[in-house]
Formats: structure tokens, C-alpha cells, sequence
């Protein structure tokens, strides 16, 4: 096993599922370059699509007014762009940018929920992979509500 | 190792972070005996007291390199420091990076905060001799871009992936959001092959390790360096006892096979 960049797209975050269901489940992709900048998707919008990325960075961001968008989270390459197409009300959290060129496979929402509904052990294997993206960022998140590199996250200093 | 302080003076003082400065010690005297990556210093601030600082670089020229970060009452007075100025200084101590257990084999340098200090000297090792290593991944995590150390440094570290990353992004920072251990994934290594040496806060190094291990990265193949109450740092003290460790002589690097039991063990 190698990491990332020397594998196939969505080699590591798809390597749960068996390999005919990944075939089936990729079918679905079609592949997308977006270029710098590009606005994926915005806060509130249907969420109704997903991506793997296969190369690039998306900056994950919210809108807070009078500060403009702060980036909450960024995700590279063979990261899961999006799971909010899941589980309703299947609208956006966040906003989406490219910060950099982004080669993507991209999926219809509505086409694999109705590909899990007809194959039960690929949905469940799906949500299972979702779910630990998810999980992932939970715990990514509660670390960095710790501050640990703040002025007194290991007690008192020398 | 020497016992006994000796005295250095302060050359240069170069400005890090808000709150981190890396100090350039020449010896007034006799030198201290040769540091290794990872091997830490007690450093002594006239008249405020001792602290353990690791090396930040090695030099040839029996100068010592530390980077301090200003966070308590002797670091924030070494910290204050400029050229010019006396401190005494022992060592080496501990057990540093074990360099030779990577050779030929990918490395994998995380790093959080002020803990990139301690593995800037590993960085150097292996980038002096780049034939004799795999690929060389380093992955550092900071509080904000201006909190971020070595900033300048870490293009030159890509070979083939460098990273940062940042908890607080400021507007103009263009780099990674998150935490360090969000990069392991884009990072370029043969897990089975793969050395890794991880230094930060103790929780980034567990949630580390257990992402490497996950991986396929071999508990004995990550090597941390902790941190605990060094005073004597011979051994005798006890005060940066571990478990069956003392830190300040069986570390500060230790195996993650040995440390993992360790740090799930509260108030150890």
C-alpha cells in the first residue's frame, strides 16, 4: 500500500468497498477539473452532488457578516468533498472553494442513493465510508477546540 | 555528557513567532561534547532558573541552536535574551531521533507547534544525505500562520511533500485548515516501509500514532519525543518519570510500542 499521490483517485477512501461495488459505485463519477477559485457550492444550496478528490484543495468556509467567509477546514487530495447529500435536508452547511486546481470525480447524489437503495451492502458500505470521514472530522474538530498549541494547553510552564 | 554547567553566550537571536525565538549560544569556554537530533540541552538563565530546551540545530562549530518559546518564567527569560548575553548551559541528554533505524526506508516528520524545533536537526540529517533515506514527508501543524515555525524552511523540505497546516487561518493565509493529522492521508509513504518521528502536544502525538498505525505503520517504526518534568536530567531526580521511563535518560524519543500503554494512563 502507498499513500495518496501515487495511487489511482479515491484509491484509500474507497478501498473499503469490495472491488465490484467500487466498479459500480464508480460508474456513476464523471471527472471534473475546476479551476482556482472556483465556487463549488454555497451555504444553503440543495445539496446534491459529491466529490473525491482526486488532486487539489478545497477550502471548506461559512459567511459570517461583517467578517466575510472564514475557512473553517480545507481538504486535499483522496478527500470526500461534501456528505450533506446524505441525510436530509440535504442542503449545504458550509460553503466550497478551489484553492488551487482540482481534479475530481463527481458524483450525482440522487444516482447513488438510488444505486444503495437497489444494492444494500454497497449502501451500507457507503454509509460506513461516510461515516468515517465524518467521524474523522469530529474528532479533528474537538482537537482543535483544545488549543493545544495555545499559551496554556499543557499547564503550567517552565 | 557534562554535569557541570558551562558558560555560553548568547550571537544571535533571530525571531521566530510573537513568542518564539531561536538563540545562537557560543561556548565562553570549553564546549559541550556533541548534541545528536533530538537530544535536549539544560539551559540556565542566571538569577530565573533551568529548563530542558532540544537542539534546533547542530552546528559544527560547538555552537548551540535553540529555539525557546516564551511560555513560562525561565523560557520567557532566555527568550528575552539578545546577542551578548551569559547563560550556562549542560548536556547533551537523552536518547535523540534514531536516525539509522530510517535508512532506507520513507520518513515521516509530523510536528506540532513548537515541536518542529526538536526535528529541525533530523531534517537536516536526512536532507544531507538524501541517497540514503526513502521519501521525506513533513507534515506541521500550528495555531495560526504567524504562530508557524521555520516558514521560510519548509519549501525546501519538500521531498516530495511538505505541508502546513493551521488551526486558526488568518485572511490571508493561502495554506491547509485543520489538524496536522488531516495531511497524513495526502502524504507520499510505503507504511510498511516507513519510519516516522512525531514531536508536539501529547495529544496530537496519540491522535497521530493511531492514524499511522491505522495506516500500517509498525508501533516501533513511530518515534515520539515526549515531554515531562526534566530537573536533573541524569536520571536521579525522578521527576520526569513515566512508568518503568525517565525520560530525561530513557527519552526523550521513545518507541511508540513502548510509549503507547503509557500515555493512555492518566497522571502518570
Amino acid at each position: 500500500m502507498t499513500t495518496s499521490a501515487e495511487r489511482p483517485c479515491g484509491a484509500r477512501l474507497l478501498a473499503a468497498l469490495p472491488a465490484d461495488e467500487r466498479e459500480l459505485l464508480v460508474s456513476l463519477a464523471r471527472t471534473v477539473a475546476l479551476p482556482a477559485g472556483t465556487r463549488v457550492f454555497e451555504e444553503g444550496e440543495e445539496a446534491d452532488r459529491f466529490w473525491i478528490l482526486c488532486s487539489g484543495t478545497v477550502a471548506l468556509d461559512i459567511h459570517i457578516p461583517g467578517r466575510g467567509s472564514a475557512v473553517v477546514e480545507t481538504i486535499g487530495a483522496d478527500g470526500l468533498l461534501g456528505w450533506s447529500w446524505l441525510c436530509p435536508p440535504r442542503q449545504w452547511h458550509l460553503g466550497a472553494e478551489t484553492r488551487e486546481p482540482v481534479l475530481a470525480w463527481e458524483f450525482d447524489a440522487a444516482a447513488v442513493r438510488a444505486l444503495c437503495a437497489e444494492r444494500p451492502a454497497l449502501g451500507l458500505a457507503l454509509v460506513t465510508l461516510v461515516a468515517e470521514t465524518i467521524g474523522e472530522r469530529l474528532r479533528a474538530t474537538r482537537t482543535r477546540l483544545l488549543d493545544l498549541y495555545g499559551p496554556s494547553a499543557d499547564g503550567p510552564a517552565p | 555528557m557534562t554535569l557541570t554547567p558551562l558558560p555560553y553566550r548568547v550571537v544571535d537571536r533571530r525571531e521566530e513567532t510573537r513568542d518564539t525565538a531561536t538563540l545562537t549560544l557560543a561556548p565562553s569556554g570549553e564546549p559541550l561534547a556533541p548534541f545528536a537530533p533530538g537530544q535536549f540541552a539544560m539551559v540556565y538563565a542566571f538569577g530565573v532558573g533551568e529548563i530542558p530546551v532540544s537542539v534546533s540545530r547542530i552546528l559544527d562549530s560547538g555552537r548551540l541552536v535553540h529555539t525557546v518559546r516564551a511560555v513560562g518564567a525561565v523560557s520567557r527569560a532566555l527568550h528575552g535574551l539578545g546577542p551578548g548575553a551569559h547563560v550556562a548551559v549542560r548536556g547533551p541528554f537523552g536518547r535523540g531521533w534514531d536516525t539509522t533505524a530510517a535508512r532506507g526506508r520513507d520518513v515521516l516528520v509530523v510536528a506540532g507547534g513548537i515541536g518542529l524545533a526538536p526535528l529541525r536537526p533530523l531534517l537536516d540529517t536526512v536532507l544531507a544525505e538524501p541517497e540514503a533515506y526513502g521519501r521525506l514527508n513533513v507534515l506541521a501543524g500550528a495555531r495560526s500562520p504567524d504562530d508557524l515555525l521555520y516558514g521560510d524552511e519548509i519549501p525546501s523540505w519538500r521531498r516530495p511533500f511538505a505541508q502546513a497546516t493551521v488551526d486558526r487561518p488568518s485572511a490571508g493565509w493561502k495554506g491547509r485548515v485543520g489538524i496536522v493529522t488531516g495531511l497524513i492521508g495526502e502524504a507520499r509513504f510505503r507504511p510498511p516501509d516507513t519510519t516516522a518521528f512525531v514531536c508536539g502536544p501529547e495529544v496530537m502525538i496519540r491522535a497521530t500514532a493511531r492514524t499511522l498505525m491505522h495506516q500500517g505503520v509498525d508501533a516501533a517504526r513511530i518515534q515520539v519525543s515526549l515531554e515531562r518534568n526534566m530537573r536533573c536530567a541524569t536520571g536521579h531526580c525522578g521527576h520526569c518519570q513515566l512508568g518503568p521511563l525517565l525520560l530525561c535518560r530513557d527519552g526523550p524519543v521513545v518507541g511508540y510500542d513502548r510509549a503507547e500503554s503509557l500515555l493512555t494512563v492518566r497522571e502518570l
